[in-house]
């Protein structure tokens, strides 16, 4: 089946599966910063904007995007490095294998929240897992982000 | 110092962090054949017959290979240095499966959905025997695991494969029997530590091809690129040189991808298509056909006298490897090694018992190794002690550790060349409030607060055989490159590695480009595990840089017409002493490289230690505990470390913190089940709780750094040292709160209020 996406702002057609999820459509149209990274949708890597809204892209079928705007961290590079270079100073991205997912939920968080509090961030934050760092790196690189950046 | 212990982003962050194309799968080639892999549904078993021929006329399938397609040579995937200590004990495809996941038949095809489809038309029968799955009752079951003639050891290791023993050992000074019986106090534990999954977020991956010389090149997510050459070469019965290993990015190993996964399945394909193969594993496969943490059971006897000096210690261990023996005996050994000189006022230490096969999961190295497990029982009879002695259980430690300049009964004839432990746990006392908080407190919500502490060691490479070699190259312009074998697996150890060079040549680490690592390509280093990266490795590139260093001063004072003691080298410019000449190393570069001098310097270093310089850690938790549902929350992790010098501070600091994270899932979280035929239960996110966000309480991380005389600029490494506390300083915290004492991994609320109420216990 056909289905046209805005993916990045930019207008396609595909071809796609009836059970074609969309991490693997993404990832064949070269936008290899969504990643799958467990088979039951609870690690966040894959973690895809939907119309400005974060969604896992692993438990979304492509043909559900028909009509939908889909951002990746390929189409927000500039804020997605603004934010990371708070990362690197911190040291908290580690593998960085997590980090694309991570960083799309970070600016959508900043979007929607207004000031908000530790447990706040924490909390939105909650669905995107990372092994490597213990997250306190990454807590410190957002708390220092909105304060130089604050919505 | 200018570079060493400044707090550099690492080269790859803003690569990494913003989704660039750098990890394996990114980089395979788009017609690369999808393999899948068809599992045993049996314990244990072994395989009648297999039918494939309508899988191998199914739509978009290349190739289907079975028991009878693979070489009959047995190998290990334990990536380690040759000889491999870990027992030959694999085929590529064995007749005989020993697991549920055990692999029965590869599956190549153009496409992920031709090759799922092809391998529900394989028709495999079965002749099923009874699983061991219980690891206490291994030695001498009627199943015997690895009945097969061709399994061997390159040496002793006390394989006796007809009991189901992988490894035995024993590490034996003074008579501890004696000693125990002579001391005024003795306290005895029986431990159980599960079976810790690595749950990197990148799952294991590779893809291989043909070059242009028919060499099968494999592109691999490993900590291991030489010992996965050499693994690979044995296993396909290749000679080593048709073989190149690549090592892209890494998503995160902690041990895990020390352990060859799919390199051996890719390549087979590759070799019989000729065609390009990738295999990536699903999460569940990662989970139930990698490797996992040994699982163990440790009989503590401690033994003191009134005053609280401990005089004698007995560990019996028991380790169950699963159904492969990967790691086997030197997790073992490592679990005894890192545990027993902690306290060195012992009079015997006795360390001893088996690892043994199973019908279960492989076991396979994990961040910690061994000592992880070790330290759990340790710590957590140590705190049973203070308990019993009615003392103070940091004073009790203060009293025992091993400090610099002394040796121990069991530190192999070693004087250890620097510690701090005595400030970290003075430090950590004072970071967590012990004064005031300890033992409890009663909240007015009637919940209580409690704290708990342990201490640990690890080490800094395997002694006498981690060897590593580094070449650092001046280029046209005074650039360098320094070429390197270990494996950055996130840790940012390439960037740390550039640090080091730069101070000894005296520019910025912008200027120096890492490579690593390709095996056609990079000096020979084992990799990165065992924690050897900063300390092994690090001597190794801090000697290239310095050789290199040697050999641009001495072309300039050539240049110069001056003797090289003359020669002042500011890392730009290169000025006789009285100040008459000087040449820039751009200039001189050019000359050497390009110009009339022709002579490109290479620094060269290969570098080995015969000791393992140990890190240590003060691990303190404080924890709430719900007297009346045993649920529990940590609050608070307090870290104090002693690593020697800091080669980076912020990349010291976030390898303690998710070290931390890693131990507080091991303490809390991640629980391994299997049902009553073998099949592992926990094999996803869902199942296997791995610590999120809200999950980690406040990670508090100090250090107190030391001065390692054997050391890069005196750093030991960090890599393993800081996952072990939180498992007995967090049981210690409950044991505060309630009174209940869990020996058991992971402590769970359920085990809490089990133990507050004994009469609620099911029969």
């Amino acid at each position: 089946m056909q289905i046209t996406v805005i993916i990045n702002h930019r207008q396609v057609t595909l071809d796609v599966q009836p059970n074609d999820f969309l991490v693997d459509t993404l990832r064949q149209q070269g936008l290899y910063s969504v990643r799958r990274g467990c088979d039951t949708s609870c690690c966040g890597l894959c973690t895809i904007w939907l119309n400005g809204k974060p969604t896992l892209s692993c438990a979304t079928l492509s043909f559900r995007a028909n009509g939908k705007h889909i951002t990746t961290i390929e189409g927000l590079r500039h804020e997605a490095e603004g934010f990371a270079h708070f990362m690197a100073a911190e040291g908290a991205e580690q593998c960085g294998y997590c980090s694309p997912g991570f960083i799309l939920t970070v600016l959508a968080m900043k979007r929607e929240l207004v000031n908000p509090a530790e447990a706040d961030i924490i909390h939105y934050l909650t669905g995107n897992m990372c092994r490597c760092t213990g997250y306190q790196g990454q807590l410190r690189a957002i708390k220092k982000y909105l304060g130089v950046t604050p919505v | 110092m200018k570079y060493v212990g400044q707090a550099l982003p690492k080269t790859d962050a803003i690569a990494i962090c913003t989704g660039k194309p750098v990890y394996t799968e990114d980089l395979a080639p788009a017609n690369a054949l999808v393999i899948k892999i068809l599992r045993s549904p049996h314990a244990f078993a072994r395989i009648k017959s297999i039918d494939t021929t309508k899988a191998r006329n199914s739509k978009g399938v290349e190739c289907i290979l079975t028991h009878k397609d693979v070489p009959k040579v047995r190998f290990t995937l334990a990536g380690q240095s040759y000889p491999e200590p870990s027992p030959y004990d694999r085929l590529i495809l064995d007749p005989i499966v020993r697991y549920v996941g055990d692999e029965v038949a590869i599956i190549a095809a153009t496409s992920e959905q031709a090759a799922n489809a092809a391998m529900k038309l394989i028709k495999v029968s079965y002749e099923v025997f009874e699983p061991v799955l219980d690891f206490e009752q291994a030695i001498d079951h009627a199943s015997v695991i690895h009945p097969e003639d061709d399994l061997f050891c390159n040496f002793d290791t006390g394989l006796a494969k007809e009991r189901n023993i992988c490894s035995s050992h024993t590490l034996a000074v003074g008579d501890v029997e004696q000693e125990l019986k002579n001391c005024d106090i003795v306290v005895e534990e029986t431990y159980y530590t599960q079976a810790q999954a690595p749950a990197m977020m990148e799952t294991f991956r590779a893809f291989t091809y043909l070059d242009h010389t028919e060499r099968l090149v494999v592109v691999t997510s490993t900590q291991v690129p030489f010992h996965i050459k050499r693994q690979v070469a044995r296993a396909l019965e290749l000679p080593a040189t048709r073989v190149r290993v690549i090592k892209p990015r890494i998503g995160g190993g902690f041990g895990g991808k020390q352990t060859g996964s799919g390199e051996v399945f890719a390549g087979l394909v590759t070799l019989k298509t000729g065609k390009p193969a990738m295999f990536i594993y699903s999460r569940t496969e990662t989970f139930s056909c990698t490797t996992s943490r040994h699982a163990m059971r440790l009989k503590v006897r401690l033994g003191a006298d009134k005053d609280g000096f401990i005089r004698a210690l007995d560990i019996e261990n028991l380790s169950d490897t699963g159904a492969y023996g990967e790691h086997g005996s030197t997790t073992f050994s490592v679990c005894g090694d890192k545990t027993l000189p902690l306290y060195n006022k012992t009079r015997a230490v006795r360390y001893h018992g088996h690892a043994v096969y199973t019908n279960k999961t492989p076991a396979g190295a994990l961040r910690g190794y061994g000592a992880t497990q070790g330290t759990f029982a340790l710590e957590s009879t140590i705190n049973k002690l203070a308990a019993r002695l009615n003392m103070d259980p940091a004073e009790l430690r203060l009293k025992n550790i091993i400090k610099e300049g002394e040796t121990a009964l069991a530190y192999h004839g070693n004087v250890l060349g620097s510690s701090t432990l005595e400030r970290c746990i003075q430090k950590g006392r004072e970071m967590i409030g012990w004064q005031d908080k300890y033992p409890r407190r009663e909240l007015p919500n009637g919940k209580i607060r409690a704290i708990g502490m342990a201490v640990t060691m690890q080490g800094s490479g395997i002694a006498g055989i981690d060897t590593s070699s580094a070449a650092i190259r001046l280029n046209e312009d005074g650039h360098y490159v320094l070429l390197i074998g270990s494996t950055d697996m996130g840790t940012g150890s390439d960037t740390m590695l550039a640090q080091v060079a730069a101070e000894v040549l005296d520019t910025p680490p912008e200027k120096i480009i890492v490579h690593a690592a390709d095996t056609d390509v990079s000096p020979y280093d084992p990799g990165s595990y065992a924690s050897s990266t900063a300390y092994v490795t690090g001597m190794a590139v801090l000697q290239a840089a310095e050789d290199l260093k040697n050999q641009i001063i001495a072309q300039g004072a050539k240049v110069l017409a001056v003797a090289p003691e003359q020669i002042e080298f500011d890392g730009q410019q290169l000025t006789a002493f009285n100040g008459s000449k000087a040449i820039s190393l751009k200039t001189l570069a050019e000359s050497l490289v390009v110009g009339t001098d022709k002579c490109q310097l290479v620094g060269n270093a290969t570098y080995g230690s015969p000791i393992s310089p140990p890190p240590f850690i003060a691990g303190f938790a404080e924890v709430e505990v719900d007297p009346e549902t045993g649920k529990f929350e940590l609050i608070d992790y307090v870290a104090v470390v002693d690593c020697g010098t800091i080669l980076n501070a912020n990349l010291v600091k976030i390898q303690v913190e998710g070290g931390i994270a890693q131990g507080i899932g091991l303490a809390m979280y991640e629980e391994v089940r299997y049902d009553e035929r073998g099949r592992l239960q926990t094999n996803n996110f869902m199942q296997y709780k791995i610590p999120c966000r809200k999950d980690v309480g406040r990670i508090t991380v100090a250090f107190e750094e030391s001065y390692e005389p054997t050391g890069p600029f005196g750093a030991k490494s960090i890599g393993e040292a800081v996952i072990n506390t939180p498992s007995p300083a967090i049981a210690h915290a409950v044991y505060n709160a309630v009174g209940v004492s869990i020996t058991r991994l992971p402590i769970t609320p359920e085990k809490v209020f089990m133990g507050m109420k004994p009469q609620a216990r099911p029969e």
